[in-house]
């Protein structure tokens, strides 16, 4: 119990200790604006991936479209902005809008996690590609938005200490969600969704929940991505995009915490190093989606955990595992 | 008044008639036995009343509640838990999570508290993980708790998977072919298992066998299925010494 | 009335363009259970490559008809070949994996297409010569181009000659026999890799012959264009029933008139993307397997 009290202490102090540091990056000047940028652009991929890897690595559904969550997220929050609180405020209004971005995203979900209790694998998938689609129409034919011009007129409320916070948040209740009874149900669901519903648990129910948690992250981050780039436009939120975090995902690792920051941390800074190469940069992420499937379908993690990410009361069957499979085949 | 009642029931998969007016008592502490040859719906009948299929027809009732129309995991949940003809277990999970998510049910935390780790999930999941725990233990897996459910031997994979069933704390067992891939010292375990099984949990079991031998020794009651449908209802010697019966396993030369 | 026809008229010419295309991706997922999400691109590289070969031709100073003709047969030959060398390369070392690992790697591939020909080519569009005759007849309001009857005779010819040949032949059947089950077909002595490729050039053909028929009727092609088109031939699978090869030609047709009549309806033609996944979206929820789809059963 004392020691309990005490690496939760430490715990605590890790999170404190990166938040500190991210004020500092942010105002100190130590670092330049471009390199800062990248680092939000990191942070903000890391809740993209994660929200995704909640679907398609942990329940094993198959998602194709989360940017069609993220636009919905980056436009409401951005409506919020400027419409709502008419760029008062100043930071006060930003929380409200991230979570009124998150709640609108979380909402669009229920389209594609309706049509999930009877359908699975490749139709869901073709159902989430018609969602992102269809947002990116609606998004184009509503003049008020400024259809296919895009929104503008967005404060720059995005900063360094605001992307490390959201992650931060994402990170403890994606793992919180993971390691609970409906963490479980969802795994199960992966596993075996007819068994899972047979031996009591609610896959419906669990589905819904999976789906409405990842699109409220991934609205969230397209709040946090509006408010950094201050211009919005429905060509942003494609299936490119989508494509992007799906090779994040399956880069990092499928059904992995750490995995999931892995690949968006790798994949972002990959890209920019590429800059160079123009154009053919953008033949580079399909290409390795591709190599990535055939040679490691799962990531580099894939359906493992650093065990910092792990509850401590579930840390000490996942050490004994190696042990005893040894015993069991013995 | 019997625990599980169903009437009637009737399923067709398109236009064939996979069961047709199966009926069924079924009292507490009853062991009952469903057999017939391949193909003879048999599994269907398990499909229809765990809520698998829906019915063509027919009303299926557990202590006087209707369950056609229900959801798989509600009538689970209600008190049927049941195990599949070939294994299905959710591999890649540990043995301990097996179990666990066969507790879905009864982990009664919100999801606000799952998400914040508030006590009372911190609570019920300490329950849970305790009752898994006396679950495994009693079934003798507890040292396999860590290690992924794949990575058992076939006949600890059986019994990890009627233990997951319990997890939800059943009134009614529904096995499907538990002897399968089993030689004949491993069935007179598993008779002995089952009789046990009933008494330690006061279970009622409900139990589709392919070999007669298992269902001659454990059962009180049989129904033969044939063609989906039922031809022959009774105890065990009364089954044996049926000519429809022999007829159905044996062909039409041997009666 | 007159402009309810003629919209019809464009409706079936734009609709034989989707129909040929849809059957490419559903020959594949009848055969394969993949969606090949690159089959759109696919369509666009054969544009480009009639592109290519007609101003190779027409250098040579051949007549036009032939001029036509050996550009169709040309892009649908390279077409076939690239495809064959997707599907060797990228998806049969997947063919036993999950399929959402090969689906995502269409969906990889088909990106890699887009850019690789941004990249090589550049984003600027080029036009493709005109082939075929385009003379106009006036049958009372009504005006019928000598160019749409060609799309829609052509388009028509070729999908009967397809019909045919996966109804009738030994190939066609063992193309069924694998789309019905892929472990037992091989034990028979069908020789699965052989038909598999067959089936990718078979489709791709198809989708070229879409394509150069496509860009006689809208010369304008760029790196993009098969991002839109693939879409809806896509669709028009699905709603037709996905795996089905008369579901993709009706689905074809269905598609080719909402997009004819969608700005007849609704106020402006940017709607069009709108509606048809729309309709994706309700076939999915309502029927997932499409019109003419047959209903799996779940197994226990």
């Amino acid at each position: 119990m004392h020691s309990d009290v005490l690496k939760s202490k430490r715990t605590l102090l890790l999170i404190a200790a990166g938040l500190a540091l991210s004020f500092l990056v942010e105002r100190s000047g130590l670092v330049s604006s471009y390199v800062l940028q990248i680092l939000m652009y990191v942070g903000i991929n890391i809740i993209l991936t994660l929200s995704l890897n909640l679907v398609n690595g942990y329940m094993g559904e198959f998602s194709v479209g989360h940017a069609g969550f993220m636009a919905v997220g980056a436009y409401m929050a951005s409506i919020v902005t400027v419409w709502v609180f008419r760029n008062s405020l100043g930071w006060l209004a930003f929380p409200v809008a991230i979570l009124a971005g998150g709640a609108a995203a979380a909402g669009t979900s229920l389209i594609v996690a309706i049509p999930s209790f009877r359908t699975r694998g490749d139709y869901l998938a073709i159902v989430t590609l018609a969602f992102n689609m269809i947002v990116k129409s609606l998004l184009e034919n509503i003049e008020a938005l400024g259809g296919p011009r895009g929104f503008l007129g967005m404060n720059r409320l995005t900063n360094l200490v605001w992307v490390y916070v959201w992650c931060a948040i994402t990170i403890y209740i994606i793992r919180n969600f993971v390691y609970s009874n409906y963490g479980r149900a969802m795994l199960s669901i992966r596993e075996d969704e007819v068994a899972s519903n047979l031996v009591s648990v609610n896959t419906r129910q669990t589905k819904v929940l999976v789906f409405v948690i990842s699109a409220f992250f991934a609205g969230v981050a397209g709040a946090l991505f509006a408010h950094l780039v201050q211009f919005i436009n429905p060509r942003t939120f494609s299936i490119q995009k989508s494509t992007d975090i799906l090779v994040m995902v399956y880069l990092g690792g499928i059904g992995s915490i750490f995995g999931s920051i892995l690949g968006a941390t790798v994949y972002t800074v990959l890209l920019e190093l590429l800059r160079p190469l123009g154009v053919w940069r953008w033949v580079v992420g399909p290409l390795m989606l591709v190599v990535l499937m055939i040679t490691r379908p799962t990531g580099i993690m894939g359906l493992r955990e650093f065990l910092g990410f792990v509850p401590r009361e579930e840390r000490a069957e996942r050490r004994k595992e190696g042990t005893a499979i040894a015993a069991a085949s013995r | 008044m019997p625990l599980l009642h169903v009437e009637q029931l009737t399923h067709y998969f398109g236009g064939l008639r996979a069961v047709s007016d199966f009926n069924l008592d079924l009292h507490e502490g009853e062991v009952v036995g469903l057999i017939g040859p391949n193909g003879a719906g048999k599994t269907t009948v398990f499909n229809l009343i765990t809520g698998v299929y829906r019915p063509t027809r027919g009303r299926i009732q557990l202590d006087g509640k209707d369950l056609v129309g229900m959801q798989s995991c509600d009538i689970v949940s209600m008190g049927i838990a049941r195990t599949f003809q070939t294994i299905r277990l959710f591999r890649e999970l540990s043995v301990l999570d097996n179990v666990r998510i066969g507790h879905f049910s009864q982990a009664r935390y919100s999801v606000g508290a799952a998400l914040f780790r508030s006590g009372p999930f911190r609570r019920q999941e300490e329950r849970v993980r305790e009752r898994a725990y006396e679950l495994l233990e009693t079934f003798n897996l507890s040292r396999y708790a860590s290690s992924p459910a794949k990575a058992l031997p076939y006949g600890e994979q059986r019994r990890l998977e009627i233990a997951r069933a319990l997890a939800s704390n059943p009134k009614i067992l529904l096995l499907d072919e538990p002897a399968a891939g089993m030689n004949p010292n491993e069935i007179d375990r598993l008779l002995e298992t089952i009789a046990w099984l009933k008494d330690r949990f006061g279970l009622t079991i409900f139990l589709i066998e392919h070999q007669m031998r298992v269902v001659m020794g454990i059962c009180e009651r049989i129904l033969v299925l044939d063609f989906g449908e039922t031809i022959a209802e009774g105890t065990p010697d009364e089954i044996r010494t049926n000519p429809r019966v022999l007829e159905a396993y044996l062909g039409k030369e041997a009666s | 009335m007159a402009v309810i026809l003629q919209q019809t008229l464009n409706g079936l010419q734009l609709g034989s363009v989707y129909a040929l295309i849809a059957l490419g991706y559903t020959m594949v997922y009848g055969i394969l259970r993949l969606i090949n999400f690159a089959h759109g691109d696919i369509f666009m590289i054969a544009c480009y490559i009639g592109f290519f070969a007609s101003g190779a031709f027409l250098a040579r100073h051949l007549p036009t008809w032939a001029v036509f003709a050996s550009t169709l047969l040309t892009s649908m030959v390279l077409t076939a070949l690239l495809a064959m060398l997707i599907e060797r390369s990228a998806y049969k070392p997947l063919r036993y994996a999950p399929r959402v690992s090969a689906v995502i790697t269409a969906l990889g591939v088909g990106l890699f297409l887009e850019h690789f020909t941004l990249a090589t080519l550049g984003p600027a569009p080029r036009a493709i010569p005109p082939l075929l005759p385009a003379a106009n007849y006036n049958m009372g309001g009504l005006t019928i181009s000598s160019l749409q009857l060609m799309i829609i005779v052509i388009s028509i010819i070729l999908m009967l000659l397809l019909d045919t040949v996966v109804q009738k032949t030994m190939t066609g059947m063992a193309m069924r026999a694998i789309s019905f089950d892929k472990t037992v077909v091989p034990l028979m002595g069908v020789p699965v890799d052989r038909i598999i490729s067959l089936t990718f050039a078979i489709g791709s053909a198809v989708a070229a012959a879409g394509g150069i028929l496509y860009s006689q009727a809208y010369p304008i092609i760029n790196p993009y264009m098969g991002v839109r088109i693939g879409w809806w031939a896509f669709i028009a699978a699905v709603v037709g029933g996905i795996g089905n090869i008369r579901g993709a030609m009706l689905g074809g047709y269905i598609l080719g008139f909402v997009e004819v009549f969608t700005p007849t309806i609704l106020p402006s033609s940017t709607y069009r993307d709108f509606v048809a996944f729309t309709i994706l979206l309700a076939v999915l929820i309502v029927r997932p397997t499409g019109i003419l789809g047959r209903v799996a059963a779940q197994k226990v």
